[in-house]
């Protein structure tokens, strides 16, 4: 049996994604909650404990970008078109943010410009990240392998919710990293904001997950047909053992724990996302195969990835381990 | 659905606002990220602290702009499939993998590394840095590697068929090592280096012309000259073998960069300079040497070069454009060996640093890099019209299927957020530049010795301290 391609690259892909969604979450939802920090020194602090790795962080979106258009083009030439104009929301929020990452320190007149700059990127570039994700599980209409919807297509109740959503889950993983990094009365305060984050997080995933099943047969057709329903009963059972895990383990001053059971929701709802839509790539007609690259490309860059992404992933883990640790007010090398 | 003349339009202006404002950042971080590894690797070797200086210094200035170039060039890989899915449902199947190597080989090494080398002093030991530091380096060079391909296979493609109006690969080593692929890859690597070091050059001479003649202002003035001397006159050879390649095979091109219109026969002529007018198909005004034609772009007497007319209308680039922008980029590759040649001049004189008219002439030239830079792609991607991947999809064929109301706003977003964002960027790193380096006498310990290496001298300075404000 020849081997499948498109199986393999949809799975890197998936895995692309997913580091992405995870990593940029935090530095991400770290803007989410700036809002509600804003003592002498602590803003500067909670972008300290990203300041060495966010770069990294969004260059797993790059990957899962590239490799799309690379190993599934004509996926690519129709989800970009249709989610237009929130690519290029997300786009500018994220020139926003990342553009005061680095100024910020350096400015002193025009420090707050710099802090709305970041809290409003973070937020434009999330709520458009979930919008985009909102278009594509509720499925772009396609005609002949291109688009066939209005500009407008994605502006939706549905879509909108999944913006909302992403931004509560992306400011629990924020408050989850921070939790962890920090220490003193900023990891005080973390603690008691990840409370109600936690108990919003339960709410969008539960009411996302229903609208997506009664809003789509086919989701709910394969969701409910038995016995693979037994196989993916754990995922929502799962999820709600991890809340009360977050809310239990806050309460006992936790460090780590909040944010890895953060993490793990997230996995969950993703699997539980792809086990909606997969075979497809764009619900409801354009399934892996269709949307596949000639061979010979997605051979050439499998080979590729093959060898290069366990070297990131390698060295992603080093940089990472370098700047392990709570990071304080008075640190230095950094900003 | 189809679309109209003006959304197109729109859409070639969102592609060459953005990545003109893009590319400005990834040639200053190719530039500066090779004079880093150099500077830190000469501190490491000998020890002198000058180096050390420098290398902070123009580390926080790569900072700025490599956050620039990440974010602008986050916008580029998303506008082939908003903008252009055309192109991207065609080509795609060997331009993707081209930009995922990219991304796996070169943006996961730069950023990876890129926070060790910035904030790792104290997590990590001299040699430990040094390696991150070469690594965004080489990050930053392979980067230019798979670019370069990938634009080089879009104006010389080969190694592929066409099956159902689709490209698909037949022979990668073809793809990637295309034959305009080794010229345009050297000319771009060395116009960053070129970019980076007339910057370098330009901020010593502002602060030597300010007064301040300390090692650090030297050294880097100094260093900077000495790159151009070289690198310059590489280039201008590089420059030529590449003129030759694309006559070879991109005639076109040729013929309107040179406003030539006919075929001449027993030897082309020269304009130097002209009004070329694609209706009238004549170049106004030319002011004209014979032979000299043939003599730059075939290195012979007589050599015949096509004009322009042997082409159909409708495959013809715009000559008024290119025209330009080709003396452009070469009249500033002219006056930047000027700079050097009386920079080597006044050096032998031992007057480098003393003659105030050499250092106006040298700040005046600090944007000279990237005019010419900028006006050198404008040459080559406006001469590859009216085709996108040339002789292969025309760039009327490679748009998406978009409204003018979507592109004209999206369009107008961009330009808004551009010069606000990336203006404020170069306004703060033109301020760190007008900062400069911490001066001698700064710090207690920086007199302390010229010798001190090793992790614990850095103990005491991080990167920039708190009280490094730039907008006060």
């Amino acid at each position: 049996m020849p081997i499948d391609l498109p199986v393999i690259w949809a799975a890197i892909i998936a895995f692309g994604v997913f580091m992405y969604v995870m990593l940029d979450g935090f530095d991400l939802g770290i803007g989410l909650i700036f809002p509600f920090f804003d003592r002498e020194g602590e803003r500067q602090v909670m972008l300290n404990t990203v300041a060495p790795v966010w770069d990294g962080n969004e260059t797993w979106m790059v990957l899962g970008g590239a490799c799309l258009y690379a190993v599934f083009p004509l996926a690519y030439s129709i989800l970009l078109p249709a989610t237009y104009l929130p690519i290029i929301a997300m786009l500018c929020g994220l020139i926003f943010r990342g553009v005061a990452f680095e100024i910020r320190a350096k400015a002193r007149r025009t420090q707050h410009l710099w802090d709305l700059a970041f809290i409003v990127g973070s937020g434009v570039a999330t709520f458009a990240q979930g919008v985009i994700l909102g278009t594509l599980l509720q499925g772009v209409e396609v005609r002949d392998g291109k688009f066939a919807g209005g500009p407008f297509d994605w502006f939706s109740p549905f879509n909108l919710f999944s913006g909302i959503g992403l931004l509560v889950t992306y400011a629990t993983l924020g408050c989850g990293w921070l939790l962890m990094k920090t220490e003193g009365e900023l990891q005080r305060r973390m603690a008691v904001l990840m409370r109600p984050l936690t108990l919003a997080l339960g709410a969008t995933v539960g009411i996302v997950s229903i609208w997506t099943i009664a809003g789509q047969d086919s989701v709910a057709k394969r969701w409910f047909a038995l016995p693979d329903l037994f196989f993916f009963l754990p995922v929502p059972i799962l999820v709600i053992a991890c809340l009360i895990g977050i809310l239990v383990c806050v309460r006992r001053g936790a460090d780590r724990a909040p944010f890895l059971l953060t993490m793990a929701i997230l996995f969950l709802g993703y699997t539980g996302l792809i086990i909606s839509i997969f075979p497809n790539i764009i619900p409801p007609s354009v399934d892996i195969w269709t949307a596949s690259a000639p061979r010979s490309s997605q051979v050439f860059t499998l080979v590729g990835a093959a060898i290069v992404i366990p070297i990131i992933l390698a060295y992603t883990t080093l940089a990472y381990w370098v700047f392990r640790g709570k990071v304080r007010a008075d640190d230095e090398g950094y900003h | 659905m189809h679309v109209s003349d003006t959304a197109l339009l729109l859409a070639r202006w969102q592609f060459a606002f953005t990545v003109s404002f893009h590319i400005i950042f990834p040639a200053i971080s190719i530039g500066l990220a090779s004079y880093l590894a150099v500077l830190e690797g000469l501190w490491l070797k000998t020890g002198k602290v000058v180096y050390k200086e420098l290398f902070f210094f123009w580390s926080k200035v790569f900072a700025v702009g490599f956050a620039m170039g990440v974010v602008s060039g986050v916008v580029m890989s998303y506008q082939f499939g908003t903008n252009w899915s055309g192109f991207s449902a065609v080509a795609g199947a060997v331009t993707g993998p081209l930009l995922a190597f990219e991304v796996m080989t070169a943006f996961f090494l730069e950023a990876g590394f890129l926070g060790i080398m910035l904030f790792g002093w104290t997590k990590v030991g001299p040699k430990a840095h040094f390696f991150a530091t070469l690594m965004v380096a080489v990050g930053t060079l392979i980067s230019t590697f798979w670019i370069l391909s990938s634009n080089s296979w879009m104006q010389t493609p080969q190694g592929f068929e066409l099956v159902d109006g689709k490209v698909v690969p037949t022979d990668w080593l073809k793809i990637v090592f295309n034959p305009s692929f080794p010229y345009r890859l050297v000319h771009m690597a060395l116009a960053a280096f070129i970019v980076a070091a007339v910057i370098v050059g330009a901020c010593g001479a502002w602060h030597l012309l300010r007064g301040r003649k300390d090692d650090a202002i030297r050294k880097s003035f100094s260093m900077a000259l000495w790159m151009l001397l070289v690198v310059v006159p590489i280039q201008v050879a590089v420059g030529d073998a590449h003129g030759l390649n694309t006559r070879e095979h991109q005639p076109a091109k040729i013929a309107a960069i040179e406003g030539l219109w006919e075929t001449e026969k027993g030897g082309t002529s020269l304009n130097l300079v002209g009004w070329p007018d694609m209706e009238a198909e004549i170049t106004h005004y030319a002011v004209k040497v014979p032979h000299l034609g043939s003599v730059i772009l075939t290195h012979t007497w007589d050599g015949e070069i096509q004009g322009l007319k042997s082409f159909p209308p409708e495959d013809r680039p715009n000559s008024t454009i290119v025209f330009w922008s080709f003396r452009i980029m070469v009249g500033m590759g002219l006056l930047m060996l000027l700079l050097a040649v009386c920079g080597l001049a006044l050096r032998r004189h031992g007057r480098l640093y003393d003659a105030r008219w050499f250092q106006r002439f040298a700040l005046f030239m600090a944007p000279s890099g990237l005019i010419a830079l900028l006006a050198g792609w404008v040459t080559t991607e406006a001469g590859r019209q009216p085709w996108v991947v040339y002789g292969v999809l025309r760039t009327r064929d490679a748009v998406s299927s978009i409204t003018v109301d979507q592109v004209g706003t999206s369009l107008m977003i961009f330009v808004m957020v551009y010069f606000l964002v990336f203006g404020t960027g170069i306004y703060y790193m033109l301020k760190l530049m007008a900062k400069g380096p911490h001066l001698p006498h700064d710090e207690a310990d920086a007199e302390a010795s010229d010798t001190g290496r090793g992790r614990e001298r850095f103990d005491h300075r991080p990167l920039s301290r708190p009280t490094d404000s730039i907008d006060e």
